[in-house]
């Protein structure tokens, strides 16, 4: 073995018993692995001293200068990724919901590429298109001005916490607990913005905690997340006044906060799916089921102030596109 | 020489935390991805060695947990991972002559690097779930890790095997 002659070589002109070398628990190996014990020793107390401080920190952690840098670098890299494999996702969507058309189009596919990527394409614009209708229409009822942006990463659900990376950021007047939504309801609310994209807390997530309005009474109460995007996705809903029970099928909108900061008013959420309460709470519990989709994301809209500059068109609600 | 063998280490670590966070999410189950950074740790830890292991898992972990959109405290990936390499150091030479043990390597890695980092959010209150809840992600997350590690695992491990030859050749 040529790896072993090095060895020997090496260890010979170090001046070391070449014994030690060839026994499994000779001197050169015990050295190699102390110096590994000391690098993952400080690597583990680096770990957790980051840890330490992210977690003591508040509101402002050391940590974030560190994040908006990284964010700076990543985050476009991420939107070109996502950019890449974009017509192939719409596409997988697409077709999902179509299996009639994906015998077609493998059909076509067989016949004319050109073509096939005609079908994939036009679906994909007229989707994109409709969702931002969709998100004008929105603007339109509820009279905000509003950023388009689309969806670009999403965090593994491994790390237990439902945020995604939208492409826009402050360039394009976006700014912290700014509320977003898509033509379906709520998403969530910014909570860190780069120059170029924006992280979005949704507000499935566990840190998430949302003021709710019960449509048909005007109760108050509070919304949280459970952590879960999937279809089981579902909200769970604190009332303030305890002898509320809420209707089966109530929708929820936002409460809103002052200056519409981190949720403007009026914001549909989701519908009471079910009400039950425990035996230590005196207040009801119901669980809301979401009207957004949140595994399938793709373009969101970000409430702005009426007169945000920045290098995207804002959707006004009540005057029209600038 | 050594700066770019750091690159195209880093230039690795990179490609994974972004394959993992802009493209795999259109194969996610339940929101759980394929852990791309994982392997790549159990990689380096196996063709290297525990100390270059833990150095690219501090990395990576804390590229995952900077880069947008990570919301959880930081330090947290880093940690898991760090340990993570320890353990596929401590099994390296098995791990290095059976394809099995490998692919049993990272299995075990998956398990105990996200149950690592679930239990630091339950310790520090930082986005915890619930105890099924992260069981059944835990368990995604390593039938994940096992259907990408035989595509992903050995050509990584090759390439990690290659910067140490052009260590020891100089």
């Amino acid at each position: 073995m040529a790896r072993k002659r090095f060895r020997d070589v090496k260890g010979a002109s170090l001046g070391r018993p070449l014994a030690g070398e060839d026994g499994r628990t000779g001197g050169f190996g015990r050295a190699r692995g102390d110096g590994s014990r000391l690098v993952v020793g400080l690597l583990v107390a680096a770990s957790l001293g980051v840890i330490t401080i992210d977690a003591a920190a508040d509101e402002s952690s050391p940590i974030d200068p560190a994040r908006a840098v990284v964010g700076g670098l990543v985050g476009p890299v991420e939107a070109t990724a996502s950019g890449i494999v974009r017509p192939m996702k719409e596409t997988i969507t697409y077709l999902d919901a179509n299996d009639e058309l994906r015998a077609d189009v493998a059909r076509l596919s067989a016949q004319n590429s050109q073509l096939r990527s005609q079908v994939e394409q036009t679906p994909l614009d007229r989707n994109r298109l409709e969702e931002l209708d969709g998100l004008t229409r929105t603007a339109n009822r509820t009279g905000y001005a509003m950023v388009a942006a689309r969806v670009v990463g999403m965090g593994p659900m491994q790390s237990f916490s439902r945020s995604v990376t939208i492409d826009a950021g402050t360039s394009s007047g976006i700014r912290k607990d700014m509320t977003v939504l898509n033509n379906d309801g709520l998403v969530g609310r910014v909570i860190s913005a780069t120059r170029s994209t924006a992280t979005v807390l949704l507000v499935v997530d566990t840190d998430s905690v949302v003021g709710g309005r019960l449509g048909t009474n005007n109760e108050i109460g509070f919304l949280r997340g459970r952590g879960v995007t999937s279809d089981r996705g579902r909200l769970d809903l604190d009332l303030m006044d305890n002898t509320v029970v809420p209707a089966r099928g109530d929708v929820v909108v936002t409460w809103g906060s002052e200056n519409g900061k981190p949720y403007v008013a009026g914001i549909p959420i989701g519908k009471v799916e079910s009400v039950y309460s425990t035996p230590r709470e005196l207040a009801k519990q119901a669980v809301i089921d979401p009207f957004v989709d949140f595994t399938s994301l793709d373009v969101v809209g970000v409430v702005v102030p009426r007169n945000t500059d920045g290098d995207r068109v804002v959707i006004n609600g009540a005057g029209g596109d600038r | 020489m050594i700066l770019s063998r750091t690159g195209l280490v880093g230039a690795v670590i990179l490609l994974a935390v972004i394959l993992q966070v802009a493209v795999f999410n259109l194969v996610a189950v339940n929101g759980v991805v394929p852990n791309l950074a994982l392997i790549v740790v159990v990689a380096a830890s196996i063709a290297r060695g525990p100390q270059l292991g833990a150095v690219v898992g501090f990395t990576a972990g804390l590229l995952i947990d900077l880069a947008p959109p990570a919301d959880h405290v930081a330090g947290r990936w880093a940690l898991a991972l760090v340990l993570v390499a320890v353990l596929a150091g401590r099994v390296r030479a098995d791990a290095r002559r059976s394809p099995l043990v490998g692919l049993t390597t990272v299995a075990v890695c998956s398990f105990v690097g996200t149950s690592l980092f679930a239990l630091s959010g339950v310790v520090l209150g930082d986005h915890a779930l619930p105890p099924g809840e992260m069981v059944q992600v835990i368990g995604i997350a390593l039938l994940w890790d096992l259907v990408v590690a035989p595509f992903v695992l050995p050509p990584l491990i090759a390439l990690f095997d290659r910067t140490r030859s052009a260590e020891l050749a100089y």
